[in-house]
């Protein structure tokens, strides 16, 4: 029995495929399969091309992959540009009134005259196109009328109408088995982000709108009351990130989000948080760069940034998440991690991970929890904001405590933050700081930091970061390969990496730049790959690309 | 009850220049300090926020909570501040070449904004720290490292700047005139709302005012505070540039206006730890 189907939902931006999309995922997730939804669209808002790409399979696909099983077009330019990559036994579900289409397997639906036969907004055609293709694959009404129902609060009626005289119009082809298996709820990266910091205690949330991390944004907003959390958009990045490092200074747990030209602005004041040891977490989604770079698609050009933003002496944690349940696991986490070592903290993603829809699964929500900081105990001594531990970590104080002067500076400072410049006295702080750097390693090395999968017996592997380890994953378990995942890239895990990598003699590596970023960083840590797979197409890796790729390898 | 009088001083060696008029602004801000201890706040409670600057070196010589942020972002680390804890009372202290020059979005969107924050410029119409070069508010024709000729550059007058941006508070004190100085910025801290004070503060090393301004200066009455067309009128009586005319001290508006952190905080509390949400609801929510 088939259970891994792949369904392309494409039109004009305006013409609402992504709510088709979803509501089609929504639809097989009730029927027991694991969802990944690609979406592409373009920079622009009415017009253009955009699709989303539905991946339903029984087990977890992280990916969407070549072959499609079924196009549904709610224009000409999706058949146009997408019927070449069909399966065989692939089938067109097309709107009829703009285009034609003399194809055996196609099915022919006038979305277009049925939304304006009852005089409804354009956009309803969808409705129509995702009822078609539910009674093409043999769902029954009654569960179609559920979820439309379920979707549509407003305009409702008008809806189901549109989907039941579609549905009668159309003829089933094939049945689409229900699964043995509970539906999971689906979620975008972004949404796990938000949710992860949420658990681990997010108070606030500050931004500046900027594609693919906006979605952070909305989601937060949106759920404020429920979330109890404050959401704040200012006038830029360096306002963004400066009035984050207050916040957090007066006691509240905040984290901000951008994409690299966003994050790039506030790199100043990710030095300033280290220097002055106050705690941020800022999430980075990268999209294609240079410069403006292709704004709403993907790419993993800013790790070697990352490592680097920031200027002195300063390391911080960087963690690259693969998926959603990554991505809310380690928002949390980082979030945490942040307070704990009172450090500037980058949870380095990208549009795949932020801007796909995955299954989630409910029984992570257990693993993330508020870890507390360390905080000033004796009330009776004297507080000094920087004291000089052994670890190195100063336990936190805030503004609005008795008897006490929380003193924070960006300039070096001694232990109670007052400004110095005296060489002694420079180097017993920054000494302070190296302790609390060599604390921060010690916790990655507490940490599965590094992911395996695949044959992890093979001797040969496979290593890829962030979004790359859902296609790289899918393709190396095929192929029978080792596939090696760091998600912890500072302070880097190198023992948990030479440990992932025991027994390898060959190595391969996946990322979406065209400089090997990852690549440069396993050099320093005496890794040395055999093959690299690059693509900078600002598209993600499609797990037949990367087994091509490997076919001889 | 009349409190004891508050001890602020700190053990750090003051850097500035000696008779620098700065020493003028801490002696007063002492006590601003002292009148608001008096009045009943706490002084855990009190956050002061610096940039970069000679002007800036002001909170390493106060025993207060303090955050010494980056040059020209101060005002933002003090919303911030806000943001986090609202309870705070936070007075920003930065120089001319900080808030009118590196950081002035900020400046227009903090007074946009209303945030309750009151905002010191240290006003030397020149970067001091760095040795002296024109600022936003240094008038034309000023000889500095970079402009040994005169800078070609028109100055700014940040008072209209603010006004236009909204600012509810607008004041102008004067670093040699201290007990004028102080009533402005006790009103100022008691204002709810953005409250901005541009202090000239004549730097004595580098681009001495002093003199100049002794014959100028004047205190305005306080009256029509909410009129914006009078306000503008005496704003525009010195525009930073001419040497003649008269420099009104004192307030030039002030107005009532719904406060940013009250809205955006509604229905909000901030705790820590666990919080009692239902994710899984959320799941099916979202
Ligand atoms: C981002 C950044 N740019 C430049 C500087 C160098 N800098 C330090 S102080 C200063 C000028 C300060 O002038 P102002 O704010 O007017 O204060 P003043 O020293 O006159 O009191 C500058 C440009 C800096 N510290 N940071």
């Amino acid at each position: 029995m088939k259970n891994d189907y792949s369904i392309l939902i494409g039109g004009a931006a305006g013409q609402g495929s992504r709510k088709a999309a979803l509501i089609i995922a929504k639809l097989l997730s009730s029927f027991g399969y694991q969802i990944f939804i690609y979406d592409e669209y373009q920079s622009l808002i009415r017009g253009g091309h955009s699709f989303s790409h539905i991946r339903a399979t029984k087990g977890k696909a992280l990916s969407h992959r070549e072959k499609i099983d079924f196009l549904l077009a709610l224009d000409k330019e999706t058949i146009d540009r997408h019927a070449q990559h069909l399966d065989k036994e692939g089938i067109i579900i097309y709107n009829s009134d703009k285009a034609s289409l003399q194809r055996k397997q196609s099915v022919a639906i006038a979305i277009d005259s049925i939304a304006s036969e009852y005089k409804a907004d354009k956009i309803m055609a969808n409705t129509a196109l995702v009822a078609g293709f539910g009674k093409t694959v043999g769902i029954d009404w009654p569960s179609l009328k559920k979820l439309f129902k379920q979707e549509f609060k407003r305009f409702q009626d008008l809806n189901l109408k549109i989907a039941r005289a579609s549905f009668e119009a159309t003829e089933q082809l094939i049945t689409i088995k229900k699964l043995n298996q509970k539906a999971k709820p689906l979620l975008t990266g972004n949404q796990a982000i938000a949710l992860g910091a949420v658990k681990a205690g997010l108070n606030l949330y500050i931004a500046y709108p900027m594609t693919p991390a906006t979605g952070i944004l909305h989601c937060l907003a949106a759920k404020r009351k429920d979330l109890q959390v404050a959401v704040s958009q200012l006038e830029n990045e360096i306002a963004v990130i400066n009035a984050a490092i207050g916040s957090a200074y007066a006691g509240a747990r905040t984290m901000v989000g951008s994409s690299g030209g966003g994050f790039a602005l506030m790199t100043e004041a990710l030095s300033l948080a280290a220097q002055s040891e106050i705690p941020i977490v800022i999430v980075e989604s990268q999209r294609m760069s240079p410069g403006s770079g292709v704004p709403t698609y993907n790419g993993q050009g800013d790790l070697l940034f990352s490592l680097a933003a920031g200027h002195g002496d300063i390391i911080r944690f960087v963690v690259a998440p693969g998926d959603a349940e990554e991505a809310f696991y380690w928002s949390g986490k980082l979030l945490n991690l942040s307070w704990q070592y009172q450090t500037p903290s980058i949870l380095l993603v990208d549009k795949e991970v932020s801007e796909s829809t995955f299954s989630f699964d409910e029984s992570l929500l257990a693993q993330v929890r508020y870890e507390k900081a360390i905080l000033r105990q004796d009330k009776k001594k004297e507080y000094l904001r920087y004291r000089d531990t052994t670890t190195g970590i100063s336990p936190l104080a805030f503004p609005g405590e008795k008897n006490i002067q929380v003193k924070a500076n960006s300039y070096e400072h001694d232990q109670a933050g007052l400004t110095v410049e005296e060489g002694e006295k420079v180097a017993v702080m920054q000494a302070k700081r190296l302790r609390k750097f060599q604390a921060m390693e010690k916790a990655v090395s507490q940490m599965d930091a590094v992911n395996v999968f695949g044959d992890k017996q093979s001797d040969k592997a496979l290593i890829a970061w962030g979004s790359t380890k859902g296609p790289a994953k899918e393709a190396a378990e095929q192929l029978g390969l080792r596939m090696v995942q760091p998600v912890v890239l500072e302070p880097f895990p190198a023992k948990a990496m030479a440990r992932a990598l025991a027994g390898v003699k060959k190595i391969a590596l996946a990322e979406t730049n065209g400089l090997a970023q990852l690549g440069e960083v396993l050099a320093r840590f005496g890794i040395t790959v055999d093959k690299k797979i690059l693509k900078y197409d600002a598209r993600p890796f499609l797990p037949e690309e990367i087994k091509r790729e490997l076919n001889r390898f | 009850m009349a409190q004891k009088k508050i001890q602020l001083d700190t053990s750090a060696k003051k850097t500035w220049c000696p008779g620098c008029s700065n020493f003028g602004i801490l002696a007063t801000l002492k006590k601003v300090i002292n009148n608001l201890h008096q009045r009943g706040t706490a002084m855990e409670d009190i956050v002061l926020v610096s940039g970069i600057g000679c002007s800036s070196k002001i909170i390493d010589y106060l025993g207060l909570n303090s955050f010494s942020s980056l040059h020209g972002r101060p005002l933002v680390s003090g919303e911030g501040i806000k943001l986090g804890n609202k309870k705070l009372t936070v007075i920003v202290l930065a120089g001319d070449g900080g808030m009118y020059n590196e950081g002035i979005a900020h400046l227009v969107h903090a007074a946009k904004r209303n945030v309750d924050i009151t905002l010191l410029v240290h006003n030397n119409r020149n970067f001091a720290l760095t040795t002296s070069q024109f600022t936003a508010t240094s008038p034309q024709g000023f000889k500095g490292g970079s402009s040994p000729e005169g800078s070609v550059e028109e100055p700014l007058n940040p008072l209209a700047l603010m006004l236009s941006a909204q600012a509810s508070f607008i004041g102008r004190g004067y670093s040699f005139r201290l007990e004028g100085l102080e009533q402005l910025i006790n009103k100022a801290v008691r204002h709810q709302g953005f409250s901005f004070i541009d202090i000239l503060q004549p730097c004595i090393t580098f681009f001495d005012t002093t003199d100049s301004y002794n014959k100028r200066v004047y205190a305005m009455e306080e009256k029509d505070l909410t009129d914006e067309k009078k306000a503008l009128a005496k704003i525009k009586e010195w525009d930073y540039q001419d040497e003649k005319a008269n420099i009104p001290l004192g307030i030039f508006y002030k107005q009532e206006r719904p406060v940013y952190e009250n809205m955006l905080l509604k229905d909000l509390s901030f705790s820590r730890g666990d919080k009692k949400i239902n994710f899984k609801k959320i799941l099916k929510e979202i």
